[in-house]
């Protein structure tokens, strides 16, 4: 199964020349009784056609909220302060609710971290799946078919029956796969899918992960998968962008930022993964320091304190994406031509 | 003695179409969790997985008081439990504590971090004042301003940590985790751990850990149990669980833990065949549709539990 996951890798650089999405420069703050936060900096990444985009970083780096901007599902105390994310001639970014209505379950669709975020607690399972799909122009009977059929798919046991059960009746697993066949019923070009396999055990993970796979070469949509599992990143993704602190710190393909990481932040978190851990400890490794405070991000390098490389330049100079390699690009000053790596 | 002595723990939960199954005379409910039992020792680490649906966050449901078991027994700190009235569990909740399973959900979304830290003091009776809440924040690496902020004003991580700081708020001699890291990064889970670990280690409290993630559970847990439709199929020391495992849904599972390196070739072991449901079991073994060494037996006979040197499983075959 992996294999054939590593296969259809290509070597191409990941500016792909025809992306589906691309964010550009897109700032989001968040306006709080305590200040401004400024949540996202200055983004840029572009989603491939046809590919699996995985995104990973520190908690509350900003992942989500990257998430919810592609889906206009930012919360109300948020704004764009700047950029855009343009999909087909639209500026996603700047886009009337009227407007998102008609996108969101046609061209985009969105599993959530938590399940219930997307499920209405009391409505019925089978009533929800059927709602969704108020588009198809298709009679209620061939609905409620289509629905057991996508259950079915994402390996729920006595699919049929589930369709009268309400949320709370399932189990967590069980509410997160209702969830991705809902996402999934809608056919939509980019699906994004926010740790849509924490709530899942490792057999049906892998399962999701190899649907997701064939779903997104039957249909060609692109995925945009974000994750802490960094096994579940390096087995289903084929680029990666890396955040940290409201940045995204390095891209690439999978393959290169696995086994060359470029930003010592993807270093020092790769270095924390307990499954790169043969011997078994109870002290597990993690990355001294906290986040910086998102009110006043700090001149420099945003992960200047906490890095172990860091030098006089890190602290005046904002570091910017510099290319670290073929297809692949970090922000660190490291990767600079001019500074001398010995 | 035991901190927690659990003895065929049975747990059933109401039908969905009670009239549908009257009219067929079948039962209308079903067991979720049929005959589990355990022990754990002050300071040990239970871990608790297995397939998604399996009774995992029941079997924790039911051990602190908010559903009720339909056979067996729970005996915590030297009493029977299963039976305990509602100011008995006053007095339990004090000693037990949960983290929920889902992050933000699991905070009641018109409270502000301070309340939430606080609110197990508050309804003890114990100061719960800001020093309180700082400290409890300063516990879980959360900086002293998001005392003011509501839930849905963090990240999913920050939100864990809250979760922890208002299990730890009590001092209790049992925790139970569901999924206590789900969604934390590599760094943050190794801070909860640690910080779980240290207190501990500290206070000598007990942890039962349900997790999907089999990494952790490597590093952290003394023991495991690994579940499979409301039974635990097989149990024993972590170590020799995933240096050998005997049944062969422990098998499968271990290796379908992805390894975080995209060049890794895997062995998986594919599981065919329709996915199992309480409510309608397989006759025989309950793993036998989907397992890829079944043999003939295994469809007409139901394997009992078998202990041998400190390890136990369910299965005629073992591997
Ligand atoms: N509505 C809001 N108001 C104020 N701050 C917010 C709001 N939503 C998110 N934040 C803050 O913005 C930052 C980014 O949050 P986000 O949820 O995007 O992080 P994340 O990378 O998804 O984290 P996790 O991995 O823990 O889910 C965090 O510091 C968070 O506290
Ligand atoms: N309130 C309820 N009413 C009826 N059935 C329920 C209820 N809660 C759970 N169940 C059923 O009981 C079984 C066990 O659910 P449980 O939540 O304990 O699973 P779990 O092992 O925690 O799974 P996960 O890993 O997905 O969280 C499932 O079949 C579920 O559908
Ligand atoms: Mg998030
Ligand atoms: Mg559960």
């Amino acid at each position: 199964m992996a294999s054939a996951a590593v296969s259809h890798r290509t070597a191409e650089a990941p500016q792909t020349a025809d992306p589906l999405v691309s964010v550009e420069g897109l700032s989001v703050d968040f306006a709080t009784p305590r200040g401004t936060i400024h949540a996202l900096r200055d983004i840029s990444l572009e989603v491939p056609k046809g590919k699996v985009l995985g995104l990973v970083g520190e908690s509350g780096c900003g992942k989500s909220t990257l998430a919810y901007s592609m889906i206009g599902l930012l919360a109300e105390n948020a704004r764009v302060a700047g950029g855009a994310i343009r999909m087909g001639g639209q500026d996603l970014a700047h886009l009337k609710p009227k407007a998102w209505r008609d996108l969101r379950g046609t061209r985009i669709a969105m599993i959530f971290q938590d399940p219930m975020t997307s499920l209405n607690p009391v409505t019925t399972i089978g009533k929800q799946m059927i709602d969704i799909q108020y588009r198809e122009p298709i009679s209620r009977s061939e609905k409620r078919a289509r629905a057991i059929e996508f259950l079915e798919q994402v390996q729920l046991p006595d699919a049929a029956a589930k369709l009268d059960v309400y949320p709370h009746q399932l189990s967590g697993g069980m509410r997160q796969r209702v969830c991705i066949a809902m996402a999934l019923l809608t056919r939509p070009d980019l699906l994004i899918a926010d740790e849509p396999t924490t709530a899942l055990d490792a057999t049906l993970e892998l399962q999701i992960v190899t649907l997701l796979r064939e779903l997104q070469e039957t249909f060609g949509c692109s995925v945009l998968f974000v994750s802490h599992h960094l096994g579940t990143v390096a087995e289903l993704c084929d680029e990666v962008a890396v955040m940290y602190a409201g940045e995204v710190v390095e891209r690439g393909h999978v393959r290169e930022v696995f086994h060359a990481p470029r930003h010592p932040y993807t270093q020092a978190l790769f270095d924390c993964d307990p499954a790169r851990i043969r011997q078994a400890t109870r002290q597990l490794p993690t990355i001294p320091g906290t986040l910086p405070d998102l009110r006043q991000p700090p001149a420099g390098c945003a992960f200047r304190a906490r890095c172990s490389k860091a030098f006089g330049r890190c602290a005046a100079e904002h570091p910017p994406l510099h290319a670290a390699g073929p297809g692949q690009v970090a922000r660190c000053h490291l990767n600079d031509p001019a500074e001398d790596v010995a | 003695m035991s901190l927690l002595e659990v003895t065929d723990l049975r747990i059933r939960y109401a039908r969905q179409g009670r009239l549908k199954a009257a009219l067929r005379r079948e039962s209308h409910d079903f067991e979720a969790v049929c005959g589990v039992s355990f022990t754990l020792e002050p300071g040990q680490t239970l871990g608790l997985v297995g397939e998604s649906g399996s009774g995992k966050s029941t079997i924790a449901r039911t051990l602190i008081g908010l559903k009720k078991s339909s056979g067996g027994s729970i005996r915590f700190d030297g009493a029977e439990i299963s039976q305990a009235s509602g100011r008995d569990w006053a007095r339990l909740r004090r000693e037990m504590s949960m983290m929920w399973q889902d992050p933000v959900g699991s905070l009641s979304p018109r409270l502000t971090v301070k309340s939430l830290v606080t609110e197990p003091l508050r309804i003890n009776g114990l100061p719960a004042g800001r020093t309180e809440a700082e400290r409890l924040l300063g516990l879980v690496g959360l900086p002293a301003e998001f005392a003011t902020r509501y839930p849905h004003q963090l990240s999913g991580g920050q939100a864990r940590r809250v979760g922890v700081a208002r299990a730890l708020a009590l001092d209790p001699k049992l925790l139970i985790a569901d999924e206590p890291t789900a969604g934390l990064d590599m760094s943050v889970q190794g801070e909860v751990l640690n910080l779980l670990a240290e207190v501990q280690a500290r206070s000598g409290v007990a942890i039962v850990i349900i997790t999907h993630n089999l990494n952790l559970v490597r590093h952290v847990t003394d023991q495991m149990a690994i579940m499979y439709l409301g039974r635990f199929v097989e149990q024993g020391p972590t170590e020799q669980v995933f240096a050998h495992p005997r049944h062969p849904y422990t098998k499968a599972l271990l290796a379908a833990n992805p390894e975080p390196d995209p060049e890794a070739r895997h062995e998986r072991v594919a599981l065919s065949g329709e996915v199992p449901s309480p409510v309608n079991r397989p006759s025989g073994c309950d793993f036998h549709p989907r397992c890829p060494w079944a043999r003939e037996a295994c469809a007409a006979k139901e394997p009992g539990w078998t202990e041998e040197s400190g390890r136990g499983h369910r299965c005629l075959f073992p591997l």
